[in-house]
């Protein structure tokens, strides 16, 4: 079973079943790495944020450079009017960083590469979105679905395609992250796999492709996460900005 | 896709049958754990929210801004000291320079008084030296007047003793005097 590429995304109860109603709420092994993912990131900036020293050490350089790499981020994509968001988007950076790189560690498990997970993050990122739009903007926000200097007879058209397009952003979102994770991780159990099945004699050069994958993949986990937390910037942009 | 169409309806409808994790394919795409993984993720990821934006992060801006506000105060305060060097080195400067024109003034100053005083005690000598210079001229004229006279005499005396040693005779001294300065007369006719 072990051999089945699929096999390292199965999620199994660990502990005893628990259950709310008819819902099933167990402490799964995605529920330990989310549980790990959190503590490592809670540690981590909690030793970084109570030095107060002039001249930082490493960790909270770290601490403060993750910091100042956010606000950057938010305040070029999303503007000055984004600043209140600032902790749910660096919460999210960190959340799906941490989770994908710990998913880079063998015999783990990648929360991020389960598509509810990705999802559940996606809607409430697109129902915030929108809800912080009508609220900012009343009915005004529905000009989002209007591009200014279209002909009109091609706006029945692009205002189609702009719902379309808006509706699926949550789609877009979580897939976009779900597939990267998932595909990285079954390449590299392929690859695995053929370094096995080919032994000592062929097995060097699938080894070297695996070596060369999990370089790539912690680029991926690093960058996903940073295109994750970007796009939402931009949603939040166009909530809060509305300059279409 | 129907499967899965199957399995959202259970979900939804809280008619929820276990499906065991063996079906093969996608695990991503067995609903068996949606919920629990839905609940978790909705823990761990509202204390992280909730930790970091109370706690942690605002201690993380605090501690940047201290450092910022710190490295500026420095700044201003190095700019500050930096000015006041340049004004004490300009001050320095002007102070050097002013103790030169000084101390060139009291050289030239000296030189004068001194040419002076050396002038005025060559003056002096000068005018010592010319006074004793006139006065041995003097000197040496009274001589030279008195001498031919004091010569006459002595040629006079002198004549009259070798007339009485030669001779033996005493001769009158106006004779012999009167013959001299005839011959005083002669020589000085020469």
């Amino acid at each position: 079973m072990a051999a089945n590429p699929m096999y390292q995304f199965n999620v199994y109860r660990i502990g005893p079943e628990i259950k709310i109603g008819e819902i099933d709420i167990s402490f799964t092994n995605a529920s330990l790495f989310m549980v790990i993912s959190t503590l490592a990131i809670l540690v981590v900036f909690n030793l970084g944020a109570k030095k107060k020293s002039l001249i930082p050490d490493k960790i909270q350089l770290l601490s403060e450079l993750s910091y100042s790499f956010v606000s950057k981020m938010i305040s070029d994509t999303a503007g000055a009017k984004a600043k209140p968001y600032f902790a749910f988007i660096f919460s999210l950076f960190m959340f799906v960083l941490f989770c994908n790189m710990f998913g880079m560690i063998p015999y783990s498990f990648t929360v991020t590469s389960h598509i509810i997970v990705t999802f559940v993050l996606a809607a409430f990122i697109f129902i915030g979105v929108t809800i912080i739009g009508f609220l900012k903007h009343g009915l005004g926000y529905l000009k989002l679905f209007v591009p200014s200097g279209v002909p009109i007879i091609l706006l029945p058209l692009i205002v189609v395609i702009e719902i379309i397009s808006y509706l699926s952003r949550p789609i877009s979102l979580s897939v976009r992250l779900f597939a990267n994770m998932m595909a990285g991780h079954t390449m590299m159990k392929v690859f695995g796999g053929f370094v096995v099945s080919l032994g000592l004699v062929g097995g060097w050069l699938p080894l070297g492709f695996s070596v060369a994958l999990t370089g790539l993949e912690i680029l991926v986990a690093f960058l996903q996460a940073y295109v994750f937390a970007i796009l939402t910037c931009i949603y939040l942009n166009d909530a809060l900005n509305l300059h279409h | 896709m129907k499967k899965i169409i199957i399995y959202l309806y259970a979900l939804f409808s809280f008619n929820y049958v276990a499906i065991s994790a063996e079906t093969g394919g996608m695990p991503q795409l067995n609903p068996e754990f949606w919920f629990s993984q839905i609940f978790w993720l909705t823990i761990t990821f509202g204390i992280l929210f909730i930790i970091l934006s109370k706690f942690i992060l605002p201690k993380i801006r605090s501690n940047l801004e201290s450092r910022k506000s710190q490295i500026m105060e420095n700044i201003e305060i190095a700019d500050n000291q930096k000015t006041k060097s340049e004004k004490n080195l300009k001050e320095y400067d002007k102070i050097i320079l002013d103790a030169k024109d000084n101390a060139k003034k009291t050289f030239n100053l000296a030189k004068e008084k001194i040419q002076l005083d050396l002038g005025k005690e060559r003056e002096k000598i000068v005018s010592e030296l010319n006074s004793e210079i006139e006065d041995a001229e003097n000197e040496i004229k009274d001589l030279k007047k008195s001498s031919p006279e004091k010569i006459s005499l002595i040629a006079v005396d002198t004549a009259a003793e070798i007339i009485q040693k030669l001779i033996g005779v005493e001769v009158n001294k106006s004779n012999v005097s009167a013959i001299v300065s005839e011959q005083v007369k002669l020589m000085k006719g020469k």
